[in-house]
């Protein structure tokens, strides 16, 4: 466990001021430090509960709050079908633990070292470690914005580690022609699709599985 | 606030359906043809660059290709490439990016 947590400590950083954002937005949207708590622990996923929260704060309908979110996280069907066979070994109901705390940090980190060779007993630990410890700090980071509100400091940039730690994760996936054109296909989609707001990302993700499996499938490789 | 609440409820209620939506059928996955996984290994080089490329092209909302974020993202594609460290990619990406504001602030 502690390697997992270890592996995930670096993208935590980044976590942190924008789990406080969070907690600050749901106490400005007049959800209070409960809500801004129940958001975090239901929800646990940050981009679909700003949405959410954004939405709510300007009087949207229930249906469109719920279905801006969701389409935020359809990666993570994306995300639970590329977990699967690394955890197929576990009981359902770990399986069900690791669904709830599938998020980009933990599954990104986990796939990189799951490309080594581990048994599942490691794998499971590695994959709870970096789960666990991105949970609390989600969970803590949200309560102090709640709490102590407006004293981000904008001078330091910390949220941009965030996208720095999935370039850097993301390096270690480009291994071959097929794995370079779902990045920069995926990569270009959600910069031109961006205005679409919350459909941005899983468009973008969809349309780069589509040319790297296409080009993989017709060079033969499988 | 009912509102919220049910909002946090639907959409916890479908983020865990998504999240364990291929996971708790994990077990019959054992065999699954060589193509499947051809796509799948396609999945987290496509679902990272998604979540990078914004935040470096569009890190205000509008296009910015030479803007601090842009630049400072390049540098720390150089480091991950070379160095393939976690840390040390974060690290120059982030002294880069506060450079390079106070630069072409």
């Amino acid at each position: 466990m502690r390697d997992g947590a270890k592996t995930v400590l670096p993208i935590l950083v980044g976590v942190i001021p924008f789990g406080f954002i969070i907690g600050l937005t749901a106490v400005q949207t007049g959800l209070g430090l409960a809500g801004a708590v129940m958001f975090s622990v239901v929800i646990y996923a940050g981009a679909a509960q700003l949405a959410a929260l954004n939405l709510l704060g300007v009087g949207a309908s229930l249906p469109v709050v719920v279905g801006t979110a969701l389409v935020i996280n359809v990666r993570f069907l994306l995300y639970s079908a590329s977990l699967a066979p690394h955890l197929a070994e576990q009981s359902r109901r770990r399986r069900l633990l690791a669904a709830y705390l599938l998020t980009d940090q933990a599954y990104a980190v986990s796939l990189v070292r799951f490309r080594e060779r581990l048994d599942p007993r490691s794998r499971w630990r590695f994959y709870l470690g970096a789960g666990v410890a991105m949970w609390v700090t989600w969970q803590l980071s949200t309560v102090a914005g709640a709490l102590g509100g407006g004293t981000v400091p904008a001078s330091v940039p910390l949220g941009f580690a965030v996208p720095l730690a999935f370039l850097a994760l993301l390096v270690p996936n480009v291994t071959d022609r097929p794995t370079v054109a779902a990045a920069v296909v995926s990569g270009v989609v959600a910069v031109v699709a961006a205005p679409l707001g919350g459909a941005a990302l899983p468009v973008a993700a969809v349309s780069g599985v589509a040319a790297g499996a296409a080009l993989a499938l017709s060079s033969g490789r499988s | 606030m009912t509102t919220a609440v049910w909002a946090a409820v639907l959409i916890g209620l479908g983020t865990v359906a998504l999240r364990a939506s291929v996971l708790v059928f994990a077990e019959h996955l054992a065999d699954l043809p060589p193509r499947v996984h051809e796509v799948l290994r396609m999945i987290p080089p496509a679902a990272l660059a998604a979540l990078v490329t914004p935040a470096l092209l569009r890190p205000e909302g509008q296009l910015a290709v030479f803007g601090p974020e842009a630049l400072a993202g390049l540098a720390a594609l150089v480091i991950a490439v070379r160095t393939r460290s976690l840390l040390a990619t974060i690290l120059v990406g982030l002294v880069a990016v506060i450079a390079l504001q106070l630069l072409l602030g």
